[in-house]
């Protein structure tokens, strides 16, 4: 394997077939939460990304250099610092969309896919790779915030981006907003199906089943 | 007596920490397969919640709030940016303490649910419980109210979820479906179910 195959790999894979959210069970706590309107969800997925790129380097950097008994700690540590300065961003520069993420930008910090990651893969690599696979986890991510929150804006208030795409009915047009898909079921369905389709698709993500159903005995001649 | 009953029942159903707030939701998925895990998670979730809420509101009272350091001659001082790093730590203190007194006197119990109790350092739902409390500026004993409620209402919905899922097991379910993506739905069903105590704290 040339080094350019591997680095698309690494780049590439978390994009579906390793997807942290879908296949890995990592980082869905926020994904849902943040996805009633595209902007909210986008600020989090670029929110996400750069700190999972930057705490991967970082770690990466001086991974050799943590004690193992308290690489947690100093894992957290590192991350949380990122998360305050993104968070004081977000605060300066776009108190309206600060205000509707409220308390989600500050649980990045135990996003379980940045500790994931850092605790799989930055622990044991080079920071070049690290930040590569970081970054893949964060497209990863952003992937399926992105289709969540479309289908949530459009549907539940006929709008993308704030601006109202389908024309509503109470204006004269024939959408009717679909109230539940603003609340938290209509979240959970979503990404049930988006599960769903994926794992369909690239079958081989099916996760065995647990009870086979038992043979039918043989009719008794 | 009765509105401490009430802000209970408010923490522990209405502010759902999964099932309407999404939050721990990873381990929520995770640790839900069989009733004996979910049993445990949930007993660690009260446990840490309940001691962690207040003792975070103590030490954001005291040493972070604006206004915190009045007597050491520093009325203008705000140290509220670093909640994050003060919150993180003291429930990483917390759950590290947890885990040594258990595994020293209660062996048994170390053994049945100790292994979840390091997970919960970076659930998302504990360091949410201290959050929500500097946001929403509850009074100690309302944060105490708070921590054990919502860790109660965690406790149910996975308990409840992990019931529903050892059932679902015998199942033939579509191959895409199985496993996670019926979870979520599950999950779903229950958050709908939940949605109603919303409109039942609402209406007295």
């Amino acid at each position: 394997m040339t080094s350019r195959t591997s680095f698309w790999t690494t780049l590439t894979d978390p994009l579906i077939r390793q997807n942290p959210v879908t296949l890995q069970i990592l980082g869905i706590c926020s994904a849902l939460a943040v996805t009633t309107t595209l902007a909210t969800a986008v600020t989090m997925s670029v929110s996400l990304t750069i700190v999972l790129t930057l705490a991967a380097g970082i770690i990466s950097v001086i991974r050799m250099h943590i004690p193992d008994t308290i690489r947690l700690i100093v894992q957290i540590v590192i991350v949380a610092s990122l998360v305050i300065v993104i968070d004081q961003i977000l605060q300066a520069y776009f108190a309206d969309i600060s205000r509707a993420l409220s308390v989600y930008v500050g649980l990045i910090t135990t996003n379980c896919l940045v500790l994931g990651r850092t605790e799989a893969y930055a622990r044991y690599h080079a920071p070049w790779p690290s930040m590569i696979d970081a970054f893949g986890n964060g497209l990863g991510y952003s992937f399926v915030l992105i289709v969540i929150g479309t289908i949530r804006e459009l549907f539940g208030q006929g709008q993308l981006f704030g601006v109202q795409v389908l024309p509503l009915a109470d204006e004269g047009g024939w959408f009717t907003p679909l109230g539940l898909m603003l609340l938290a079921p209509s979240a959970f369905f979503l990404l049930g199906g988006l599960v769903w389709v994926v794992r369909s698709v690239w079958s081989e993500q099916a996760e065995p089943p647990e009870h086979s159903p038992p043979l039918r005995p043989e009719p008794i001649e | 007596m009765s509105d401490a009953w009430s802000f209970f029942l408010f923490a522990a159903f209405v502010d759902n920490m999964p099932l309407t707030l999404f939050l721990g939701l990873c381990t929520f998925l995770a640790l839900s397969r069989r009733t004996e895990s979910a049993i445990g998670l949930g007993i660690a979730m009260i446990g840490v919640l309940g001691v962690t809420v207040p003792l975070n509101y103590l030490i954001y009272q005291g040493l972070l709030a604006p206004g915190a350091w009045v007597w050491a001659g520093q009325p203008d001082l705000d140290l509220s940016y670093l909640a994050l790093i003060a919150f993180i730590g003291v429930i990483a203190a917390t759950v590290q303490l947890l885990e040594m007194l258990l595994d020293r006197y209660f062996p048994a119990i170390h053994a049945a649910f100790g292994v979840f109790l390091p997970l919960l350092t970076v659930q998302c739902a504990i360091l949410a419980g201290s959050l929500f409390m500097v946001e929403r500026q509850y009074t100690l004993t309302e944060s105490a109210i708070f921590g054990v409620g919502s860790g109660v209402g965690f406790a149910v919905a996975v308990i409840m979820l992990s019931a529903i899922r050892a059932r679902l097991s015998y199942a033939d379910l579509p191959a895409g479906l199985r496993g996670l993506g019926i979870a979520f739905i599950l999950t779903g069903l229950l958050s709908l179910g939940f949605a109603s105590f919303a409109q039942m704290a609402a209406s007295p």
